[in-house]
Order: structure tokens, then C-alpha cells, then sequence
């Protein structure tokens, strides 16, 4: 509304006073609602530097000692490190598969369409529980028995369609017409595709993998199902300890994976920000 | 439209080569289908047959004088009933919750949305760094976020504490192992599902729409109501079956953050497959809440009038 009133100069004032109560109003209610996301995510950073043996509930005292010892407390790396197993293959099987998917559907009219368009989109409106069980029902009547492998088949399937959508985006906003140049410039389908689209798709298929390395990392319920007993992933583990005590070590692990991401979506961003920067000196 | 592509941040920027033109879709069948086999078949036998596996295994029967954990296939349709005689508290609580979190989300998360797609607009490292604290939370363990929330809404924590003593809470209240509590922290935890959706419909919003409802003399709220909320509906009902669908079938909240009075389905489907063995239970439940949420899904899609959605 501001930019509005600015761009029309003098005869709105009136119109932008009468504004301006909602103006203040809606970045005000906005930046609570960020506060209220960030709030337990400061809790578990903070309860990371906690002095606490076992039960780590309550604030007993500032410490080092949990990061530098991460894994000091028994299992936690161990499933920290599963879930980072899981989430590797899961990321690059899922993109793969998901990405073959995503240009078929952009780039080309073919019979049952729809049908592929549903069978992307069911899983994704699928609560996790259903899929949990039902992958768990699959398996029990394959008698395979729950553990790694079948985690990473699991995650793998609910990866695939968060990655078609995310790299379907990209593929629709590439202008086909740099591919038609290249075939001009006598460069074989094969050649145009790997030369030219290839390098266009990246960033949106890099923006899949992280989206699926984050959904596979953080998945809880599914994994339940289809994990068996012995098998732990880091979100299991905290699930399972909660009712005796999380040990702070859990709190060190999950904070460093947050500035992990933190970190990696900055350079990200800025590595952007410089690319958009020259193309605009190019013109 | 969906969170995945709010999540791509580059796709927004429009057609790389610089042309809105939609691509012609070429007519290379084999093509097509080279690259859709693998997923699709991947799909199909880790999603379409196990829903099916599930489907079958609701309608299984005990094997009489057996130990616990095995059944025959059977046609039991009794099983439903069963089923739902016994767990429908947990099915209509599962679904109020859910709706009043995905209700609260919205509320929550529109403002959110439209500050960092329309406010912030044209100052892309403040956009950046707004999205990037809705996504932030992400990473760190949704488990652990959830514990963080039973730390802070605790009988002996400040928030407690600030609340009796502001009359908001009588004095032997509780907000730990609440109803209050699991639909909090069901908000929570979906909360970026609304947002990014919202976001990712605002931000492509031609703001020139809203400056021509001022030019009509709308005022804001006016402008708003008929200009902004009917053009970012799309966003909106992507973003309340995107925290409605996980959160009705949830059962971290509710068995972290809740008590015996607060079960949803999901602790039911979890207990009854993996505690006590009893699959055509568990089965039927998870086909009963699937079944439900497809009907919902397509009945306010329709209404809604977003079908290309789907």
C-alpha cells in the first residue's frame, strides 16, 4: 500500500493515512508468529549447552561439554549416523527417479498422463501413518524383515513425489527454444540435453535433494513402522528416549544439523545474489 | 502449486531463457516413457501395492488357537465395524484436532505469507532471510521441537507461571498434557506448510491488481477481502490440506504433548500394528482414515473450485 501511495504522489495521502493502522498491524502480528516459530528451536539450542546428566529438562548450568563430546551419551551417534545413511541414498535414488519423472511430465504429451500426474500426487496426501502401516503390511506378507534396507525403500517412496514437484517447476520455467538452438547448432538431443538443459535444471534439482535429504532426516512415523526393533534413526532414538530422558547430546546433534542447513541455505542464497548480479552488469 | 515449489526459490524467477511461453509439449512416446518407468514402477510397487497389501490385511481373520500375530486372508468386513465402534472417539478427535490446528495455521500463517511475499517485496535478501527462518525449524528435529514445547508449556515453566499469575490461568491449571497442548503443537509443527504454499501464490501476485482496487476507491481491508484473498485462494487451499492431511494423521503431538484423553487415531493405528499384533485392526483403521481424508480432500477441492490442483 505504501509503495502504492508513493508511486501516486500527493492525491492518495488521504488514503494512505487511513492505511496505516493495518500497515503497523500486519508486520507486528507477522513478526510474532516468527518469534512463536522460532521459540522451541532456541530451546533446543540452548538446552544443548545444558550442565544436565540424563534428564535434560531442566536449565542446571552452562557447559561445553555436550558439543565436545557429542557423542558421549549411548546410541545417539550411532542413530545420528543411520539417519544420515538413510537420508544419503534416499536423497540420490529419490532425485534420480524423480527427476526422469518431472522432465517426462513437462516435456512431453503422452497417454495416462493423469494418471502419472495422481500417482505423484497420492502419496503426498497420503497421512504417514497409512503409508506406514501399509508399507509395513507389504513387507510382513513379503516376509522381509524391517531394518535398513527396507527405511530406505520406505523413504525413498515418499521422497520421489515432493521431488517431482519441486524439479517440475524448473523444467516449466526453462524456455524450450535454447534447446531448438542447439539442435540448429548441430548438437544431437543427447548433446542439447546434457549441455544445455542439464546445467539449467541443477539448482532446482539441487533444491529437490535438499528437500528430500530434509524429509527423510526428520521422518518419524514412517521409519516407526518399517524399522523393526533394532534398527534406530536419530529421530527414533529421541522419540524412544523422550519418556526417560533425552540426553543433552541429542540437543547438541539436532542444533548442529539446524546451522548445518542454516549455513549451506546462506551460501545459497548469496551464491544467487552474485550470479543474478552479473547478469545484470551483462546485461 | 505446492510447498515443494515455494521451496525452489529459483523457479520463481521465470523462464530462464527469458520467454513466458508454456514449452509445446512434444510427442516422443517412448521417450515419455523411458523417463517415467523407473519412478513409476517404483511407485507402484512401494505405494500402489502395499495400499493395497493394507487394504487386503484389514479384512483378514485370526487364526483360531494360534499365538497373537497371525491371521489368514479372509473377507472379514466385520472387522470395519469392530473398528469403528471402538475407535471413533479417536477418528472425530483426530479430525477436530486437526482442523482447528490447520484453522490456527492459517490465521498464523497467512500473515506470514503475505508479509514476506508483499511487503518485503523487491528486497530479496529480507525475503531470503524470512524464508529462510520458516524453513529453519525444518532441520532441527521435529521431535526435539516437540519435546522443546512440552519443556515450555511444563506445570514449573515461565509461560505457566506468567499465565496464573496474569488470571489467564486459575491457579491449579495446566497447559502440559492438554488438549491445548496437542492442538498447539500441531500448529506448530505444519505451520511452514501453510506458509510456504501462501507465499509461493502471493509472490506471484501482480500487485498492480491491488493498486487498481485503491484506484477504484477500495479501501485496504476492502482491497484485501476482494482483491488479494480470492487471488491467493489457490495458496491458501494448498495450504490447508498440506497441514491438514499430516496433522489429522499425527500421533507425535498427541502422545508427547497430550494424555489418555487426548488420543488420536494415529496412537491407535501405531498400537494396535506394532504393540499388540493386531494387523486387520490397524488395517482397517488406516483404510477408514484414508478413505475419509481422499473424500474431505475432493469434496473441498470441488467446492473450492481449485481442481487443477490435483
Amino acid at each position: 500500500m505504501t509503495t502504492q501511495a508513493s508511486v501516486h504522489e500527493g492525491g492518495l495521502v488521504r488514503r494512505r493515512r487511513r492505511f496505516t493502522l493495518a500497515d503497523k498491524i500486519v508486520p507486528v502480528f507477522a513478526g510474532l508468529a516468527f518469534v512463536y516459530l522460532m521459540v522451541p528451536v532456541a530451546y533446543t539450542v540452548a538446552f544443548s549447552f545444558n550442565q544436565a546428566g540424563r534428564r535434560n529438562l531442566v536449565w542446571q548450568g552452562f557447559t561445553l561439554d555436550n558439543w565436545k563430546n557429542p557423542c558421549g551419551a549411548p546410541q545417539v551417534c550411532e542413530a545420528f549416523v543411520n539417519s544420515i545413511q538413510v537420508g544419503l541414498i534416499a536423497t540420490v535414488v529419490s532425485t534420480a527417479l524423480g527427476t526422469l519423472v518431472a522432465i517426462a511430465l513437462v516435456r512431453y504429451k503422452f497417454r495416462g498422463r493423469t494418471l502419472a500426474n495422481l500417482l505423484i500426487f497420492l502419496p503426498m496426501s497420503t497421512p504417514e501413518v497409512v503409508l506406514g502401516a501399509a508399507l509395513l503390511a507389504q513387507f510382513l506378507s513379503m516376509a522381509m524383515r524391517p531394518g535398513f534396507t527396507t527405511v530406505v525403500i520406505a523413504h525413498v517412496m515418499f521422497c520421489i513425489s515432493f521431488v517431482v514437484v519441486t524439479v517440475k517447476a524448473r523444467v516449466a520455467s526453462l524456455d524450450p527454444r535454447l534447446e531448438e538452438a542447439a539442435a540448429d547448432l548441430y548438437a544431437s538431443p543427447w548433446a542439447a540435453f546434457w549441455r544445455v538443459t542439464f546445467p539449467l535444471l541443477v539448482p532446482g534439482i539441487l533444491a529437490a535433494g535438499l528437500l528430500a535429504f530434509s524429509l527423510s532426516f526428520d521422518d518419524f512415523i514412517i521409519t516407526n513402522f518399517n524399522s523393526g526393533s533394532a534398527f534406530s534413526t536419530f529421530p527414533k532414538f529421541v522419540y524412544v528416549s523422550a519418556n526417560r530422558g533425552i540426553p543433552p547430546q541429542a540437543n547438541v546433534l539436532g542444533s548442529f544439523m539446524f546451522f548445518l542447513a542454516l549455513l549451506l541455505v546462506v551460501v545459497v542464497q548469496l551464491v544467487g545474489a552474485a550470479r543474478r548480479k552479473r547478469h545484470a552488469r551483462l546485461g | 502449486m505446492s510447498i515443494a515449489a515455494a521451496l525452489s526459490t529459483e523457479a520463481k524467477h521465470g523462464p530462464v531463457g527469458g520467454s513466458a511461453q508454456a514449452p509445446p509439449a512434444r510427442k516422443a512416446r517412448l521417450g515419455a516413457y523411458l523417463l517415467l518407468a523407473p519412478g513409476m514402477v517404483y511407485l507402484f510397487v512401494f505405494f500402489v501395492l502395499p495400499i493395497f497389501a493394507l487394504l487386503a490385511t484389514s479384512l483378514y481373520e485370526r487364526v483360531p488357537g494360534t499365538e497373537l500375530g497371525v491371521y489368514e486372508p479372509a473377507l472379514r468386513w466385520q472387522n470395519y465395524l469392530a473398528s469403528l465402534s471402538s475407535y471413533y472417539p479417536e477418528l472425530l478427535r483426530s479430525f477436530g484436532y486437526a482442523l482447528t490446528a490447520t484453522v490456527a495455521a492459517l490465521l498464523i500463517g497467512y500473515p506470514m505469507a503475505y508479509v514476506i511475499a508483499v511487503r518485503a517485496r523487491g528486497k530479496p535478501l529480507l525475503q531470503g532471510l524470512l524464508l529462510v527462518l520458516v524453513i529453519a525449524p525444518f532441520f532441527t528435529s521435529f521431535i526435539l521441537r516437540t519435546i522443546a514445547w512440552r519443556q515450555i508449556l511444563a506445570d514449573e515453566s515461565w509461560v505457566v507461571g506468567s499465565m496464573k499469575f496474569l488470571g489467564i490461568l486459575p491457579p491449579d491449571g495446566r497447559l502440559t498434557a492438554t488438549a491445548f497442548a496437542v492442538v498447539c503443537g500441531l500448529t506448530y509443527n505444519f505451520l511452514p506448510f501453510m506458509v510456504l504454499p501462501i507465499y509461493a501464490n502471493l509472490e506471484r501476485m501482480d500487485t498492480r491488481l491491488v493498486e487498481a482496487g485503491g484506484d477504484l476507491y477500495a479501501n485496504g481491508p476492502t482491497t484485501f477481502l476482494r482483491v488479494t484473498l480470492p487471488l491467493s485462494m489457490p495458496g491458501i487451499v494448498a495450504g490447508t490440506l498440506l497441514t491438514f492431511i499430516p496433522a489429522s494423521g499425527d500421533y507425535v503431538n498427541s502422545s508427547l504433548l497430550g494424555n489418555n484423553a487426548t488420543t488420536m487415531v494415529g496412537q491407535a493405528i501405531d498400537r494396535r500394528f506394532l504393540v499388540t499384533l493386531d494387523y486387520p485392526t490397524a488395517a482397517s483403521l488406516s483404510a477408514i482414515l484414508m478413505i475419509s481424508i481422499l473424500a474431505l480432500v475432493l469434496v473441498y477441492v470441488r467446492r473450492s473450485g481449485t481442481e487443477e490442483l490435483l
